[in-house]
């Protein structure tokens, strides 16, 4: 995941900034809210992933069992490749 | 520097109130406004999202959840032109007179 808090109206949060996840299904695709937000017209649309992250890996004090996932949907220009 | 909606994460040993109330009537109002602006074609949801983190942290947190939307739709709406500051102030002088 990209880190960055842009002045511009972005849906994705702080907390999963920096984290490594793995993506679980593509859930289409939609015009960007980042435009939208501003008056734009959200295009050229851009894909939506669905990202599975460890909850104990997002939480430095997660007390849950250790298979627990965070589920998130994130566009794909906040998405990084791990490397290969 | 997150703006101030974006608090997931955030430290705070407080209990969370998850008790249900009524909606009051200026609630409601607010949420049909709201509604109506968007049939029209006046506002979007990624304008109001934006409109209300736009807020000031300390003014964002010291309202509740419709004063949030009542505040991005007034910032909304002067933005696009729609109305003026001094119209809606003075709108709210005539009511606080009782002179609806």
């Amino acid at each position: 995941m990209r880190v960055d808090s842009p002045s511009h109206h972005y849906r994705t949060p702080t907390y999963i900034q920096g984290k490594t996840g793995v993506v679980v299904a593509i859930c289409g695709r939609y015009r960007n809210p980042e435009s939208l937000g501003h008056g734009g017209d959200g295009m050229p649309e851009q894909l939506l992933y669905r990202v599975s992250f460890a909850q104990n890996s997002v939480w430095d004090r997660y007390r849950g069992p250790s298979g627990d996932k965070i589920l998130v949907d994130i566009y794909e220009h906040w998405l990084d490749p791990v490397g290969v | 520097m997150p703006k101030p909606h974006d608090m997931g994460g955030e430290p705070n040993d407080e209990p969370i109130d998850q008790s249900d109330h009524q909606k009051m009537d200026w609630e409601m109002r607010a949420d049909a406004l709201h509604q109506v602006l968007g049939q029209k074609g006046i506002r979007r949801t990624d304008e109001m999202r934006r409109s209300m983190e736009s807020l000031d942290p300390d003014l964002y947190r010291s309202l509740s959840y419709y004063e949030r939307w009542t505040a991005a739709l007034e910032l909304l709406m002067v933005e696009k032109g729609y109305l003026t500051s001094d119209e809606i102030d003075r709108k709210v002088t005539q009511l606080d007179q009782g002179a609806n």
